[in-house]
């Protein structure tokens, strides 16, 4: 099966800047990946790319195997995309906001639209605009999935929303995963929770791709070892160096793959999902080298 | 109403599907769960700790692969009519060995921190064979 979402040297150029810049990836069907990277690293505008609202500049990107803007009919009514910050008709009441979805939408499911806003305990009668975060984050969501997508794509969806309000929403977003097949991508800030919620990484930095793959594959491939700081140059020709420090005897190292290191006076320690990403994002903004004086 | 009720530690270092395959495990083992007893579904368990439901999947996959629990199409996942019956002496043998082996980390000069990082790297590893 063709996957859900597919890039090939992808970018995108605003004047002189480029905001998104030789981005290749590929997102498997059934999948929930998190694009990560710090604010302007190019995930609204990959995203943007992946709905056809933005024209490449370099490079192609396909998403259900289909070209976003030359396939534009075929290709809208199967993917949901919530921008940032939920936009809804302000002035409308959610009564209004789901008619309104129906007329625009030709694969509208409002029966199961209307169950979730009744499960979720939110006024038909009223305005969007009086809604709390949570509440319009889930309206917007709600949209969004009555169009019954194969793909759904979230800018920052739970950036704006109190932990509460974030646990339920990316609950919701689960529970429709778990009921078929149904590829979600959600860009994101925050690192805190994808460990859980996500199965697929995409790490973006000053507009390029940093790293991307499966969180299980990520996890096992990064380590962090210590050891004499003497040795430090051999350790480095095996492995691919993401991040080291130094004291005066000591060294540590931030390193992806490579071989086992079987000298016994080097620890090897299991790295979390935050660690991991934090040394990309360091990495990216040109604090490759950090060396802490002794 | 669900059987058993999944916790999550998310300081230990066990992978999030492995925590729930030893959650079973030890049901199976104390008896809680017996044959023909069925698992929290897949979007309940996604619901009550909001994770992936690949992860629940990969858990019930790991379960049914060593014949702890059978999946019945449409239906949902089981306690396997074969699975072992709970055994009600192996745990004191258990801690017997373990309290063995802890007199041998001790002698060989372990303290508190070690052994609970070699503990935590066994069942790490155990993770990545079983994966």
């Amino acid at each position: 099966m063709t996957p859900a979402l597919e890039t090939h040297g992808l970018g995108r150029r605003y004047g002189s800047k480029w905001a998104l810049r030789d981005c290749t990836l590929e997102i498997p069907r059934g999948s929930v990946t998190a694009l990560v990277g710090p604010n302007g690293a190019g995930k609204t505008t990959l995203l943007r790319l992946a709905v056809g609202l933005a024209r490449p500049s370099a490079g192609t990107v396909r998403v259900l195997g289909l070209e976003p803007r030359a396939d534009a009919a075929e290709l809208l009514p199967r993917i949901g995309f919530v921008a940032q910050e939920h936009p809804l008709f302000g002035s409308f009441t959610v009564a209004e906001m789901l008619r309104t979805g129906s007329k625009l939408n030709p694969t509208w499911d409002d029966e199961a639209a209307r169950r979730r806003i009744a499960e979720l305990d939110l006024p038909l009668d009223q305005k969007v605009k009086s809604l709390s975060g949570g509440q319009r984050a889930q309206v917007a969501l709600t949209l969004a999935l009555a169009k019954r997508p194969e793909l759904l794509l979230l800018d920052e969806p739970v950036a704006s929303l109190d932990p509460l309000a974030r646990l339920e929403f990316l609950q919701s977003v689960l529970e429709v995963v778990s009921d078929g097949e149904l590829t979600v991508v959600l860009s994101s800030h925050i690192v805190a929770d994808l460990e859980r919620v996500c199965d697929h990484l995409v790490i973006l930095s000053v507009g390029r791709t940093q790293l991307a793959g499966s969180i299980e594959e990520i996890l096992a491939s990064h380590r962090l070892l210590t050891g004499p700081r003497d040795e430090a140059a051999d350790v480095a020709r095996t492995h691919e160096v993401l991040r080291e420090s130094h004291v005066e005897r000591q060294t540590t190292l931030l390193v992806r793959g490579g071989a086992h290191v079987y000298d016994s006076r080097w620890t090897v320690h299991e790295l979390g999902l935050e660690e991991i990403v934090l040394a990309y994002l360091g990495q990216g903004s040109g604090r490759r080298r950090e060396t802490v004086a002794s | 109403m669900s059987l058993i009720e999944f916790h999550l530690d998310s300081r230990s270092g066990v992978p999030t599907y492995l925590q729930l395959v030893q959650q079973v495990r030890h049901a199976v083992q104390l008896g809680i769960l017996k044959p023909g007893d069925q698992l929290p579904t897949v979007k309940e368990v996604v619901t009550a700790l909001t994770i992936n439901p690949n992860t629940v999947l990969k858990a019930y996959g790991a379960l049914e692969a060593e014949g702890l629990v059978e999946g019945r199409r449409g239906q949902g996942t089981f306690v396997a009519s074969g699975a072992p019956a709970p055994v009600v002496d192996d745990p004191g043998a258990i801690r017997a060995a373990l309290r063995r082996w802890l007199e041998r980390a001790r002698a060989a000069g372990f303290g508190d921190d070690a052994i609970a990082a070699l503990v935590a790297e066994e069942l790490r590893d155990e993770s990545r064979r079983v994966a």
